[in-house]
């Protein structure tokens, strides 16, 4: 009989989150799919968990879940581990996925890879690192392997006929210790309808040869035609072009979309570690001797100014 | 108040680095170590945090004797005491190991408040302060830009997935600072100095009552099967010019569309 993968199932409000899905999709290759549900919204879930082959959605209906952050996951895929014959247990790397996973290794002591696309069997993965340049093939050689999984290294793809998925209470009930740390207030930020940096398959990304804040705007006038999220090199944003948080590197984040284009970014190893994942890499630079035009699988030497607003113009004509 | 923060040496991330062919671990000899540069905003973070307070700090670290190098520079910064571990049996320990060593070294030490970097910059895996929480039983406090303890609670601020959260926990507990969370402080020359004379406790696993077969390659729970350099990318096609080059980059990403 195939032994059970838990999957932490993220959600926003009841709504499954793309990285949830892709989580359930990889957990049907090696087993059985057991989806573990915070907060409250599980009846929203459900649809979109079964069509996704979840065999049992285990439901820790509390709202305090959504007011203490991470212990209460630590817990809950603690509880619904015990007792079983687990494969895996899979998280997602984003947010707090991969403090939930280093905590539950502990608590197992069990082997715990992050940021990770999956291999052959879950016991071994694939990891960039040393400024994402070397690629290393990693084993969880004690324990029940912990994954926290890279944005988009499994494409979510729905079951013809959806799992009759049982849906249960966990059964827990959250103690003291879980519900330490408060967030007393959230503020979701204004993302101008963009899909966020470290999910989004596609990236325009802008550099210092942008200028300036308004040259900058170059940037976010291609990723909003294109339906992407907006980044930026660490000298973009150390010159304060944009917010932090767009910084893609070796410091900042790290994305791996289908389509990454990028507009003034020379190419230091510290920015091309955060991209070099990119399925198709587009670069266009003014200085024909920028490294990342090496790396690109279109090269354009041009001035960002003459090129973009014309490019942006024909993709409306099409 | 006594503030611990955990440092960690690691490769220049503005340089090339590799790893060992022989066990997987890091080439050390092959790069210049510098200190985590997420760090210096924890050194920062815990000496403002005790300033505030009236308190001290200890700077920690396990790693090889050259790590040392990182605790003089915290001791410059400020720091009051700073502790190495250091032993030839942690050669190659993963992040479970780790947490492990480093927790029994806070609690030798007394620490009310951890602070460590949000991750380090050569593995980036992100785990060691959740699971230094996890094993010290403190509270947890991650990823903030902005930190202060008022009577017995630290209160902090992040952004987390675009949402801007305010958070609070109550002492003892570990937080983790972002990068950008402060503006480390220059040493002075006398600060510098002075530091050359502050002593460094070493403490080996025996001292921590840590058996040598839970740590190192050998009491890892994850292991590096093997290494490669990332394919490298083949330069494709190159076009120069201008806005005439719109109709032909707009027909490239057509072939590459994503959706």
């Amino acid at each position: 009989m195939s032994r059970d993968v838990l999957v932490l199932a993220g959600h926003d409000a009841g709504v499954p989150r793309a990285t949830t899905l892709q989580l359930l999709t990889l957990a049907r290759r090696w087993g059985r799919p057991v989806a573990v549900h915070l907060g409250p919204g599980a009846e929203l879930a459900r649809e979109a968990v079964a069509a996704h082959g979840a065999a049992e959605l285990l439901v820790l209906d509390d709202a305090r879940a959504e007011r203490h952050p991470v212990v209460p996951a630590v817990d809950a895929l603690a509880h619904a581990a015990a007792g079983r014959e687990l494969a895996a247990v899979l998280l997602p790397a984003g947010g707090e996925g991969r403090e939930i996973a280093g905590r539950l290794a502990v608590r197992l002591d069990a082997g715990v890879l992050t940021d990770v696309t999956p291999g052959e069997r879950p016991e071994e993965a694939e990891q960039a690192v040393l400024a994402g340049g070397t690629l290393v093939r990693a084993a969880v050689v004690r324990g029940v392997p912990i994954l926290a999984l890279a944005a988009n290294a499994v494409a979510a793809e729905p079951l013809a006929a959806p799992a009759e998925t049982i849906v249960a209470p966990l059964g827990l009930e959250l103690g003291e210790a879980a519900c330490r740390t408060t967030v007393t207030a959230r503020t979701p930020a204004p993302q101008g309808g963009r899909p966020s940096l470290a999910e989004a398959r596609a990236v325009v990304a802008g550099g210092l040869g942008l200028g300036s804040a308004e040259g900058f705007a170059l940037a976010e006038r291609l990723a909003d035609r294109l339906g992407a999220a907006v980044g930026a090199s660490r000298a973009a944003a150390d010159a304060l072009y944009c917010e932090r948080a767009l910084q893609i590197g070796q410091t900042g984040k790290v994305v791996a979309p289908e389509l990454y284009v990028a507009l003034g970014i020379s190419g230091a190893i510290q920015h091309v570690a955060g991209m070099q994942g990119a399925g198709t890499i587009v670069a266009i630079n003014r200085d024909p001797e920028a490294p990342l035009l090496e790396l690109a699988d279109l090269a354009v030497v041009a001035d960002a100014f003459e090129v973009v607003p014309a490019l942006i113009e024909e993709l409306e004509r099409r | 108040m006594h503030v611990a923060v955990c440092i960690k040496q690691v490769p220049d991330t503005w340089a090339r680095q590799s790893l060992r062919a022989d066990d997987g671990t890091l080439d050390r000899a092959a790069v210049a170590s510098v200190l985590n540069e997420l760090d210096e905003y924890a050194v920062e973070a815990a000496l403002q945090l005790a300033e505030a307070a009236g308190g001290t700090v200890t700077a920690l670290t396990m790693g090889p004797e050259s790590a040392a190098d990182v605790l003089r520079a915290a001791l410059a910064q400020g720091a009051d005491a700073a502790v190495h571990v250091c032993d030839p049996a942690l050669h190659g320990s993963d992040a479970l190991a780790t947490s492990l060593v480093l927790a029994r070294a806070l609690e030798r030490a007394g620490a009310d408040l951890v602070v460590c970097g949000a991750e380090s910059a050569d593995a980036r895996m992100g785990l060691l302060p959740a699971m230094l929480a996890e094993r010290l039983g403190y509270a947890q406090l991650t990823l903030a830009d902005a930190l202060a303890v008022r009577d017995g609670i630290v209160h902090g601020e992040r952004t987390l997935e675009g949402a801007r959260e305010t958070l609070e926990a109550p002492l003892p507990a570990v937080v983790s600072v972002v990068e950008h969370a402060n503006e480390p402080r220059n040493p002075s020359l006398k600060a510098m100095i002075a530091a050359k004379r502050k002593a460094i406790e070493t403490l080996t696993c025996a001292e921590l009552g840590i058996e040598p077969a839970r740590v190192g390659l050998a009491g890892a729970a994850t292991a590096v099967r093997d290494a490669r350099p990332r394919p490298a990318r083949q330069a494709g096609r190159r076009l120069v010019g201008g806005a005439e080059l719109a109709a032909e980059i707009a027909d490239f990403l057509a072939t590459r569309a994503t959706s």
